[in-house]
């Protein structure tokens, strides 16, 4: 793999993760390490990546895009995920959503204007037995009924005071 | 060898043959979608991603036969395939219904009407009710620039333009964004094609099998311009355009159609019909001079010719430390636009901005090129309207001539004439020919007359890359021909490692050259015909007297009249260009 001097690119952690990396390369993995290193992957982050990679941006978009881990604009402090995955979804995961998004104000993949919610929806987190699930960051919340919804905002934002 | 049955048949096959090869081997049509197979440019398309292909195979342990795709499906010892059992029918009945389900339901005003392979398969599948109707996506079409023309909504995620566009051009614009129903095909970032590295040779329109990729159509400005009576409307047709314009017409591949053609503009009221190949005659002199000039004076070699405008736009953006090498000519028909607005306007006394330039190309690169802001001046483009084979068929329909039983006619005069030289440009190789032809001569290699020496068979074929060996003045002259991206990569690649030792290197975007160009009639990867046309091309060199570039009387005359000497420096001053280093995104 081609790599240039680390430290002194647009994005030098990036940039040395990716030199000790050497011939070990998976293009998803670079991505997760990208978005926890950065928070979101850019379009500057991802070209970066697609050149270092010598392949096209088109294909690391592609992934990018396909992923709904994956964020592509700076997300709020607290991500909230509605999982619609089967089990959740049957178990009324949509009117979950639909009540994220009147709390909150957004649509689905965008951020709160005081930049403290991202509201996504996702696939299956692995925890069906506790379907309709949602996370708030790394934090697990089960058999959530639309109603708790205001409540675990409330909780989330004391938190932060 | 494999044995097996296809339809009670006893067939035999290659080991590795899928399902789908070995029937049609034995005279069983089984309608695919997705799949592609053009051996000739080395793309085999397999993603097995429509599910149309679906057999039936037969498994006596099983309580129920296996449904499989035959594009991917690989024939096995014994195997027992029923290719249009009620099973497999319905399987490809419904892949084709879920398609059509969520498509946008607009043949008769769509680009690709009665050329959609999905309309014709729904026809053959004899589908009459649409059972499904599902939510669309609605994605705004992208014709950010003019030339490449997206319309992701009606994309069935068959992935053939990625293939092209990834392995056979090399070029990675393309790719899946999204996923599930609401995956398309776009470029990174899901930016506007123009923003993007696209070359717009548009490769992954000829194979898109539906309108989801097509090109941009400027037939409404060419009759605006027609009704104008303050205008002076002039046409030049691209070298290639008369070997493939006929089959518009159902005529042949191949079919030269020259005569035809030029009646048939005439009728439509242009009034001037002349012909881009008097461009390319200007091309050869001017590319000639030019390496006669590189390789006397120590200048860079090898020098690459520059007359396909997505072979340019791929050295920018992809090799833009090695934007120096080409020859800073204009492409013909740029050339022949500076000389309408120039030389014709004033002989004939009418105001450059009166006249319009439409040009008829086999190339959809071209309508982006005519609109660099480089090939214009003071505001005033050289070319003001590009129009592809397919949109002057079009407009010859529309305009109700019955084109195959069109008496000939000829160029007319002061920008008609031209050599055979200069209508080999349309094939692959054929423009290093014409270059070597006169390079030849103005290097003070003797004329015998001879045929091998003016057709310069080293030089002619369809393989992507090719290599051959000439004496230009008694100097070996190594020349190297790429026809598609991926081969051009090839050769570039070897340049910028200094491996190179190539005198001068032809490249056309398109496999096979603008016979097989993005704005041609639809070849449906049948590159036989594609053959046929450069025969065509060939037979119409033979055809015309004068085979060299340098002897065209039109040309000299400009030359004297105009144009000083060629490569001298007022043809520098108006025949020449730049290009630009860009970015690759």
């Amino acid at each position: 793999m081609k790599t240039g001097p680390a430290q002194t690119g647009p994005f030098p952690e990036l940039g040395q993760y990716l030199e000790n990396l050497g011939e070990e390369q998976s293009l998803i993995g670079i991505l997760h390490r990208a978005q926890g290193l950065y928070g979101y992957l850019g379009r500057d982050i991802q070209l970066y990546i697609a050149r270092k990679l010598n392949i096209p941006a088109a294909e690391v978009f592609g992934v990018v895009s396909f992923y709904s881990h994956f964020n592509t604009e700076p997300p709020g402090k607290f991500t909230i995920s509605v999982c619609m995955g089967t089990p959740c979804y049957v178990r009324g995961a949509e009117a979950v959503l639909e009540k994220c998004r009147e709390e909150l104000n957004i649509g689905t993949g965008e951020t709160t204007a005081d930049g403290l919610f991202t509201l996504k929806d996702v696939r299956c987190v692995g925890a069906c037995g506790l379907a309709p699930v949602v996370l708030v960051s790394d934090k697990v919340y089960g058999r959530v009924v639309p109603e708790d919804i205001r409540r675990i905002l409330d909780d989330t934002v004391k938190e932060v005071k | 060898m494999i044995n097996a049955k296809i339809n009670g048949l006893q067939i035999e096959a290659p080991e590795g043959s899928t399902i789908l090869e070995a029937a049609g081997k034995a005279g069983i049509r089984i309608p695919t979608l997705c799949h592609l197979d053009l051996h000739d440019i080395h793309m085999v398309n397999q993603t097995a991603s429509c599910r149309v292909c679906m057999v039936e195979l037969a498994d006596t342990r099983a309580s129920r036969n296996k449904i499989v795709p035959a594009c991917v499906t690989k024939l096995t010892e014994g195997m027992e395939v029923i290719t249009a059992s009620i099973r497999a029918i319905r399987a490809r009945r419904m892949s084709v219904e879920l398609l059509l389900s969520n498509h946008p339901n607009d043949c008769f005003i769509c680009a690709k009407n009665l050329d959609c392979e999905l309309q014709s398969l729904a026809a053959e599948l004899g589908l009459r009710k649409l059972r499904m109707r599902g939510e669309r996506i609605d994605v705004p079409l992208d014709d950010s620039s003019g030339a490449i023309v997206k319309n992701a909504n009606k994309c069935i995620y068959c992935r053939r333009c990625e293939t092209m566009c990834n392995e056979v051009q090399t070029c990675g614009i393309l790719s899946g964004i999204g996923r599930g129903y609401r995956a398309f095909v776009g470029p990174a970032f899901n930016m506007p094609m123009q923003e993007s590295s696209c070359t717009y040779c548009c490769q992954c329109t000829m194979v898109c099998p539906t309108a989801a990729l097509t090109q941009a159509n400027h037939v409404h400005k060419v009759w605006d311009a027609l009704a104008d009576p303050g205008k002076h409307v002039i046409v030049q047709t691209a070298p290639a355009i008369r070997v493939t314009l006929g089959e518009m017409f159902g005529m042949a591949p191949g079919s030269v159609v020259t005569g035809k053609m030029v009646t048939a503009l005439k009728r439509m009221g242009f009034d001037g019909v002349f012909d881009t190949n008097l461009g390319a005659d200007l091309t050869v002199m001017e590319e000639a001079a030019e390496l006669i000039h590189r390789m006397e004076n120590g200048g860079t070699l090898p020098m690459l010719t520059s007359c396909c405008p997505a072979w340019v736009k791929f050295i920018e953006h992809q090799f833009p430390e090695l934007v120096d090498i080409p020859s800073s000519c204009m492409s013909p028909h740029i050339m022949f636009g500076v000389i309408a607005k120039t030389y014709y306007a004033d002989k004939l006394g009418i105001e450059p901005d009166d006249i319009v330039v439409v040009s008829v190309m086999p190339c959809i690169a071209k309508k982006a090129e005519a609109k660099r802001p480089e090939l214009t001046k003071d505001t005033r483009s050289h070319v003001d309207i590009v129009i592809t084979t397919r949109e002057l068929g079009g407009m010859i329909r529309e305009a109700g001539i019955m084109f195959d039983g069109l008496p000939d006619s000829e160029f007319d005069a002061p920008l008609g004439e031209s050599t055979g030289a200069a209508a080999l440009f349309g094939s692959s190789g054929g423009v290093i020919e014409a270059v070597v032809r006169t390079a030849r001569q103005w290097a003070g290699d003797e004329d015998h007359g001879n045929t091998e020496e003016i057709e310069l068979e080293q030089l002619r074929g369809m393989d992507g890359l090719r290599r051959a060996s000439v004496t230009i003045g008694g100097r070996e002259a190594v020349i190297g021909i790429a026809s598609g991206l991926g081969s051009a990569r090839k050769l570039l690649e070897e340049i910028r490692d200094g491996k190179s030792d190539y005198t001068a290197i032809e490249i056309m975007a398109c496999p096979g050259g603008c016979i097989a160009g993005g704005g041609q009639p639809y070849h449906h990867g049948n590159y036989n015909a594609v053959r046929k046309r450069q025969e065509g091309l060939y037979s119409e060199d033979r055809r015309i007297k004068i085979r060299k570039s340098h002897e065209n009387p039109a040309a000299l005359a400009l030359y004297e009249k105009f144009l000083g000497k060629p490569y001298g420096e007022k043809a520098r001053g108006m025949l020449h260009t730049y290009f630009e280093k860009r970015e690759r995104v």
